[in-house]
């Protein structure tokens, strides 16, 4: 699975660098470096609502578990900020990794 | 005067923006296969000539330059070239006494000639031609002002001697001197020598993602962009750009704070280090100074950075360079970039681009620009690396890092000269072709001293203070 955090020039300017250190540090203490890739990328779009992180690479049946559209086949999270990176990541993303 | 006149220095790069305009408007609204056709009589109506000797030559000239705007010579792999029907074969006398030599009893000229080429023949100054080393003392000497040196200006501009006169007395560039600065291309003042445009493969890439759908167009912009808004804010020029049809731009400079942060690594290595950002520095020291290449740092351009950057958070995506540069046309060519940049375009060309689509910049609403730090913002000047050098240096704890900007191509070879035999006294050396750095670029739109307080500023309104988020980022 994938971690994406957008380092856009919006995203940039309110905070992604610190976003990206802060998953970083939660992947390490909740032990599953080895199974989410962490990645920059450049503007997931909705830059006023930054900065966004968008998960993929989910595998189907989580996908069906927690409700998303396999269509689309991704999360996309708004307004992440170092302070509530950990919170979101409990609630939204940890259920779609594949233990 | 229509607005158009007042963003450009010279008519010259106004001319060759109203043929590029033209070009990329039909290349949207058709009629490009007419090109030739048309355009020159639109923008050399008549019935009198305003710049050549008539009407037809005006626009056989234009249609040459309509020629550079969609490619200009397939089978010339140099990005620079002559366009021989504007070539108006100046003269090449050198030092020429002109009708005002009174033959004075002082002869102040004959006095200062250092190579006595000068003697006084029936009460004129004559010179000989094959003693005479063109220094130019004596056009300051006489109190008649009755001496000039006459030089062509692509000659005198180029620092590589790569321009020479050929049989029929137009201008011709041996590709084997030529570094691809492009300082002949600005100096020419007749125009007749052009940087080839990629505008037409730039568009068909854009076209061909059909809106970011097939694949995504991200702009990576040089730095010196900053200098060139003289209409609208830099946040506005991004938006324009978006509206081209790029899906998001990026600042090269993200590249800048990666190449600096390897320079410092590589100089720790090796004790001894040119820089590698500016193509026709890298390209100039291949071709004069052979043995010194081994110094030049491996560490690939902040363009060729960023757009590596990009491709690994999204591999199908394409990326066009935006810059001051006639150079980078020539770099992304090479082998050791691995493809990074599909295209670059220059300043003069976006302004071009820009107006072409009709979208007026000064109405629109402001974008961000911010991904790099101060020190990669400030690659644009000539001093910018040899400052950020140090800086970055220090704060990695490597020491005694010597630098020197070495600003233009003559300071370049008179300081390489004393690296090569042994007598410089710096250690890291920063290289680049341009006169005051990228933000005097060839086809920058403006050439003025502005420019450095603004690439200053903005380098100032960075978020980031020093390179290490950028390199972070780059490490995950």
């Amino acid at each position: 699975m994938n971690i994406k955090v957008c380092v856009g020039s919006s995203c940039h300017l309110k905070g992604s660098y610190d976003v990206i250190q802060t998953l970083k540090d939660i992947l390490k203490k909740y032990d599953v470096e080895d199974l989410v890739e962490l990645q920059a990328s450049f503007c997931l779009g909705h830059c006023a609502k930054g900065v966004n992180v968008k998960t993929d690479g989910i595998a189907a049946p989580k996908m069906e578990k927690v409700g998303i559209d396999p269509k689309e086949g991704y999360l996309l999270l708004h307004n992440v900020t170092k302070e509530n990176a950990e919170e979101l990541f409990v609630k939204e993303i940890y259920p779609l990794i594949e233990l | 005067m229509e607005k158009s006149n007042r963003v450009f220095d010279t008519d010259v790069q106004l001319v060759k923006y109203k043929v590029l305009k033209e070009i990329i408007r039909r290349a949207y609204e058709g009629g490009l296969e007419n090109a030739y056709i048309e355009v020159p009589k639109l923008l050399s109506p008549g019935p009198k000539a305003e710049t050549r000797c008539c009407i037809y030559k005006e626009r056989a000239i234009l249609q040459d330059r309509i020629a550079m705007a969609m490619g200009g010579d397939k089978n010339n792999p140099n990005v620079i070239e002559v366009i021989d029907s504007a070539c108006d074969e100046c003269p090449i006398d050198g030092i020429y006494v002109t009708p005002a030599c009174r033959g004075c009893m002082v002869h102040s000229c004959k006095e200062v000639c250092p190579k006595n080429a000068i003697t006084i023949v029936n009460h004129k100054a004559t010179v000989d031609k094959d003693k005479c080393i063109e220094c130019g003392k004596c056009t300051q000497a006489c109190p008649y002002s009755a001496i000039i040196l006459q030089h062509r200006p692509c000659m005198m501009s180029c620092k590589v001697k790569a321009i020479s006169i050929d049989e029929n007395k137009k201008a011709t560039i041996d590709n084997n001197k030529c570094i691809s600065c492009g300082a002949c291309v600005y100096k020419c003042p007749f125009g007749a020598i052009s940087d080839k445009s990629l505008i037409l493969d730039i568009i068909d890439i854009l076209k061909k993602s059909e809106n970011n759908t097939k694949y995504k167009v991200y702009a990576v912009i040089a730095p010196a962009i900053v200098s060139q808004c003289r209409f609208g804010r830099v946040s506005q020029v991004v938006t324009a750009i978006k509206q081209l049809g790029f899906y998001h731009v990026v600042e090269a400079a993200l590249g800048a704070d990666v190449t600096l942060y390897r320079e410092v690594h590589e100089w720790n290595e090796k004790r001894l280090l040119t820089t590698s950002c500016c193509p026709s520095f890298v390209s100039f020291v291949e071709k004069n100074f052979p043995e010194l290449a081994q110094y030049i740092s491996s560490s690939v351009s902040p363009m060729v950075e960023a757009a590596r950057f990009i491709k690994k958070s999204d591999p199908t995506a394409k990326v066009i360079f935006i810059g001051p540069c006639t150079s980078k046309k020539m770099e992304y060519r090479l082998e050791k970039t691995g493809g990074a940049i599909d295209s670059v375009m220059s300043f003069e060309e976006l302004q071009a681009f820009v107006d072409a689509r009709g979208i007026d910049t000064t109405q629109l609403e402001d974008s961000e620009l911010d991904n790099a730090s101060y020190y990669g913002r400030i690659f644009a000047k000539s001093g910018g690396i040899a400052h950020g050098i140090v800086d970055v240096a220090k704060e990695m704890g490597v020491e005694g890092v010597a630098p020197i900007a070495m600003n233009g191509i003559a300071e370049c070879k008179a300081n390489l000269l004393k690296l090569k035999a042994g007598k410089a006294a710096e250690n890291f050396f920063e290289g680049m072709a341009c006169d005051g750095g990228c933000l005097n670029g060839p086809v920058c739109i403006t050439h003025s001293p502005r420019n450095v307080v603004d690439v200053d500023k903005y380098g100032n309104e960075a978020k980031e203070k020093t390179i290490f988020n950028t390199v972070k980022l780059f490490q995950i």
